[in-house]
């Protein structure tokens, strides 16, 4: 076994951080270590740029600007960072904000101790995880509606006909390896089409993209 | 409007001193004229921030145009009036070289109306380096001293009372008295007191005195009050939030602790709580629904009615259904072929809940231009289809013969001990749109919180 993947937790609820903390901790999983925690985005920026952690799960609603703020201060000072949005918040435009701020995905913090933990090593591996919800979002996101601007560069502002089977799969609640079995093609192809529609997510300057988050913002 | 949308999407939207973004997404600040660092007023600090360029040029800019009959003068002297004050009770000196600067540029604004007027710019030059000028400084420190007296009223309500300050009361008085001496020299030098409309004269200029002396606190005051309305607005419609949440949550955290014993219980009261909870922040169908929604009556859209179902779902049989729809469309008038399909759904979902043993299905549908596709999936003990006794209507009647009825289709894959998945598709006839849309008479299963409007909250 590598060395284990270092992960910091970002949250301003102390109770969760001890939580997840915990939970982790009781999984004995010597794939992760926790090495430290923060409250605030001062607090966070100042610690991760020193503690330099490969995983940074974080909080997308917190006081001082949110997840983002962290996210956009820390990349400045340690781009090496990956960072995963843990958030009780479905908010579409939340979602959507921390991932095209750089985030390698985003989870619930329903998410079960155990999948918390594949989905920490399956990002500090270079994959994206995509939790049912945001696979949702970003098909809705990408989906064609009447009326709808004309695409600045396709490649960027389309989805393949092969990733919206995957993202499709993965909303129904399939497993790599089942979408794999599913589509016959290797998990390796499926993890390079999930990093694909990150990337497309995070860079494209699809008008829809946006408007589509605005429309769903109610707070 | 294709140029570059990424910003907007990446602004944060509550911050009210935010009144937009710029072309590089970077927000633009309201102008205020921020206590820290200023030298006179704040107005040229104020404007730098507003605009993103270096004070030291606002600064000249004021200083040159000073050059055209005190242009730059008055300008400042009206966005002094006109600007409010930048919330905040800290008060940072500027650093002496920034003081030093700053007066400097005063000193040569200053000059350069004096120079602008000799040089036959314009006939003030008497009355400015005269005792209008007097007046003006008078003026200067009547409304420095407001900015003060309000930073202190926020300070008070901030952090308790704070004591008097005698420096203030100094200030009011010399600048009165500035001002009443200045304007009087002036009027003496200039009107002949004793012809003619010289009372009127002396009323006038007295007016304009008690205009400079009493105006600014008339201003802020206005303006305070204002801010309070808005303020008291806020927290009345925070109060009424809080008010059903808390009754809500309350209720259910009573509950569970009443029946802590048993484990199904409380994992069914969280769960509704939660459903609750979401719909009231992000809408019924768990985030808000497709622009132009607004047209649809009511809920009746399938991603609220396949929400409510799963709620229901949720709440008879203590599972966790992860409900994700993509799109939208109107669900149409009672028994039409939306009803049915969210019919065929709940009742699938009702299947997996009774006979998978695996508390957790995902709900996924799809809206598309010409058909809704519904996926129900569990991970339970899945079942061989011909074992299925005759008996058991609820997978031939309830799903396969209701879709069938509406020219829709049933597929249903499952294996033994990994799961079953339920795939239902309809086509569409009804969209989203300037269609007219029906109210349903089959009634919601579970009354839907109502969502603040969205326009109402978002102009907040």
């Amino acid at each position: 076994m590598s060395t284990p993947v270092s992960v910091f937790l970002v949250d301003d609820h102390a109770l969760f951080r001890a939580g997840v903390r915990a939970e982790l901790a009781g999984l004995a999983d010597d794939r992760i270590v926790v090495v430290g925690e923060a409250g605030t985005v001062g607090e966070a920026v100042v610690r991760i740029t020193a503690e330099r952690p490969a995983v940074v799960l974080l909080d997308v609603h917190m006081p001082d600007g949110g997840g983002r703020a962290v996210l956009q201060q820390v990349h400045a000072r340690y781009p090496e960072a990956v960072f995963l949005a843990l958030s009780v918040s479905d908010a579409a435009e939340d979602v959507i904000n921390v991932i095209r701020a750089g985030a390698r995905g985003y989870v619930t913090k329903t998410i079960s101790a155990t999948e918390l933990a594949d989905a920490v090593v399956r990002v500090a591996g270079g994959d994206a995880v995509f939790s049912p919800r945001l696979a949702g979002f970003v098909l809705d996101a990408f989906s064609d509606r009447p009326g709808a601007a004309p695409l600045v560069d396709p490649e960027l502002d389309m989805l393949s006909p092969r990733e919206r089977e995957v993202l499709r799969l993965l909303a129904r609640g399939y497993a790599y390896k089942e979408i794999a079995s599913q589509l016959f093609i290797s998990i390796k192809t499926v993890e390079t089409h999930v990093s694909s529609v990150l990337r497309k997510t995070q860079m494209s300057n699809r008008y829809e993209l946006s408007r589509w988050a605005t429309d769903r913002r109610l707070v | 409007m294709v140029t570059s949308p990424a910003p907007t999407l990446l602004t944060p939207p509550t911050d009210p001193r935010v009144v937009g973004v710029d072309r590089h997404g970077d927000p633009i600040h309201r102008l205020v004229r921020p206590v820290a660092g200023r030298i006179v007023g704040g107005v040229a600090i104020g404007i730098a921030e507003h605009l993103r360029v270096r004070v030291l040029w606002v600064r000249l800019a004021f200083a040159v145009l000073a050059l055209l009959s005190g242009v730059g003068v008055l300008a400042y002297a009206m966005l002094w009036i006109f600007v409010p004050q930048g919330v905040g009770t800290e008060l940072t000196r500027p650093s002496a070289t920034e003081r030093r600067q700053g007066l400097g540029i005063s000193a040569v604004g200053a000059a350069l109306a004096v120079l602008g007027t000799t040089l036959g710019l314009g006939q003030s030059l008497g009355w400015i380096v005269g005792p209008l000028g007097l007046a003006a400084v008078g003026g200067a420190f009547i409304w420095r001293e407001a900015d003060d007296a309000q930073r202190q009223r926020w300070r008070r309500s901030a952090v308790g009372v704070v004591g008097e300050r005698r420096s203030g009361l100094w200030r009011i008085l010399g600048g009165t008295i500035l001002v009443v001496g200045g304007l009087a020299v002036f009027a003496l030098g200039q009107f002949d007191v004793g012809a003619t409309g010289g009372a009127l004269v002396a009323v006038a200029l007295t007016l304009v005195g008690v205009a400079i002396i009493a105006v600014p606190w008339w201003i802020r005051l206005v303006r305070d009050l204002g801010a309070e309305r808005r303020e008291l607005v806020v927290q009345q419609e925070r109060a009424e939030i809080a008010a059903h949440l808390h009754d809500s949550v309350l209720q259910t955290l009573a509950l569970i602790q009443r029946q802590a014993a048993e484990p199904r219980e409380v994992l069914r009261l969280a769960r509704s709580q939660e459903r609750e909870l979401r719909s009231w922040l992000y809408g019924p169908a768990g985030y808000a629904t497709v622009a132009g929604s607004d047209q649809v009556v009511g809920d009746a859209t399938v991603a609220v009615a396949l929400a409510a179902a799963a709620g229901e779902v949720e709440d008879t049989y203590a599972v966790k259904v992860t409900p994700v729809v993509v799109g939208d469309a109107a669900m149409g008038g009672g028994g039409s072929d939306m009803h049915a399909l969210v019919a065929a759904a709940r009742e699938a979902m009702i299947n997996a809940a009774k006979h998978a043993g695996n508390p957790e299905i995902s709900l996924y549908a799809e809206v598309e231009e010409d058909a809704v596709t519904v996926f129900v999936r569990d991970r339970g003990v899945g079942f061989d289809e011909n074992t299925v006794g005759t008996d058991r209507r609820g997978l031939a009647e309830s799903i396969r013969g209701r879709m069938d009825r509406h020219h829709g289709r049933a597929t249903i894959r499952s294996t033994p001990g990994v799961g079953t998945e339920v795939e239902l598709w309809m086509p569409i006839a009804v969209r989203i749109g300037p269609a007219p849309a029906q109210t349903p008479t089959v009634p919601d299963p579970i009354p839907v919180t109502p969502t603040p409007d969205p326009k109402q909250v978002s102009s907040r």
